[in-house]
């Protein structure tokens, strides 16, 4: 994965726009976050292989970016989105790193399922 | 003490490097001595956090990765069977639970082992740990007691001493330390920034550190104060 490229990463996005894709989103501090750090509030929440049509996708801010999906009826965004790259398989793959290189966010796009 | 020597030892944790720190050098003492090993680990840490910086892995060429860290820690300790048991981290607590107990019966029946290792329920802290624990114990439970392998498990939840007290099985396994080394050096996406530091502080003689690395630690279970009444 390399550093996101607005303008680039931008046109990754459009490209999936009105197909059904796959779609992977992920929060998380780490399942020893309140192990380490006893009273940290440990939250996170995790989807994969649910399917969406997206009529409109952007990246928005500095790095860290935001990107949001606007759905016929709702929404997906995540924060925090650091770096990316289209995978051997064509998949538009986004994560969130700290600066130690540990992911905190990730959103995935696939026109076919994530394995898995 | 001693390592008694096993018919044979199964060891269950869920995630690939779950054995590195705490149980590597029992494993290979338990290899060195002829004792068969099974280890099945039941994902492959799929949703490890650490990618790098730069990034190495996505979260997606990240099972692989792990598979083959796997495969060489294995290689490393001497672990000629080895079950990829194709769940998938951070889910297995949410796996059906009769499922889960199934799945270590299976193993149980199929390998006949004399010592089972795993976490200790209660005090292990990661879900998955959890989760992998309570199968086990279950699975056991359901052996008739005079059948029954010995049981040891890892516990480092931050209230272990205070609540089960110092552990009662004491493997020194300052003979296997490079086996050790080699086996946490081949889980490199989970461990290169802490080897570093530790590869060092052995070479150094710390002795507080060569303590914690050769000193493994296990709690039999304690049936008398089992976690649950009945599953």
């Amino acid at each position: 994965m390399e550093k996101v490229n607005r303008e680039e990463l931008q046109r990754h996005i459009d490209s999936f726009a009105g197909k059904e894709v796959y779609l992977h989103l992920e929060t998380t501090n780490g399942s020893y976050a309140a192990h380490f750090n006893e009273g940290f509030f440990n939250a996170g929440a995790f989807i994969r292989n649910v399917q969406v049509r997206y009529e409109l996708g952007k990246v928005v801010g500095d790095s860290p970016h935001r990107v949001g999906l606007k759905l016929p009826y709702g929404w997906v965004y995540a924060q925090g989105i650091t770096h990316y790259e289209v995978d051997e398989y064509g998949r538009l793959l986004m994560a969130g790193l700290d600066s130690s290189g540990k992911l905190a966010v990730a959103l995935e796009l696939s026109e076919t399922p994530f394995a898995y | 003490m001693q390592i008694e020597k096993e018919r044979h030892v199964l060891v269950v944790f869920p995630h690939p490097d779950d054995e590195a720190f705490g149980v590597s050098g029992s494993i290979s003492t338990y290899i060195q001595m002829g004792v068969p090993v099974t280890y099945a680990c039941l994902t492959l840490g799929e949703m490890g956090r650490n990618l790098g910086m730069p990034p190495f892995a996505t979260r997606e060429t990240l099972p692989e990765i792990r598979k083959n860290e796997l495969r060489a820690a294995c290689e490393a300790m001497g672990i000629e069977d080895l079950r990829m048991m194709g769940l998938r981290d951070k889910t297995v607590e949410f796996e059906d639970d009769e499922k889960m107990v199934q799945l270590v019966t299976d193993l149980i029946d199929e390998t006949n082992p004399s010592l089972i290792i795993t976490f200790y329920p209660g005090y292990s802290v990661h879900p998955d740990h959890e989760a992998t624990a309570r199968a086990v114990v279950r699975a056991v439970r359901r052996v008739p007691e005079a059948d029954r392998p010995k049981l040891y498990a890892v516990a480092f939840a931050n209230e272990t001493a205070d609540e089960l007290g110092e552990p009662d099985v004491i493997h020194d396994v300052t003979a296997m330390l490079d086996r050790k080394i080699n086996t946490l050096n081949a889980h490199a996406s989970q461990t290169v920034w802490m080897m570093k530091e530790m590869e060092k502080k052995l070479a150094d003689g710390d002795s507080e550190a060569i303590e914690r690395f050769a000193k493994e630690k296990f709690y039999s279970y304690r049936w008398h104060d089992d976690f649950e009444e009945t599953f």
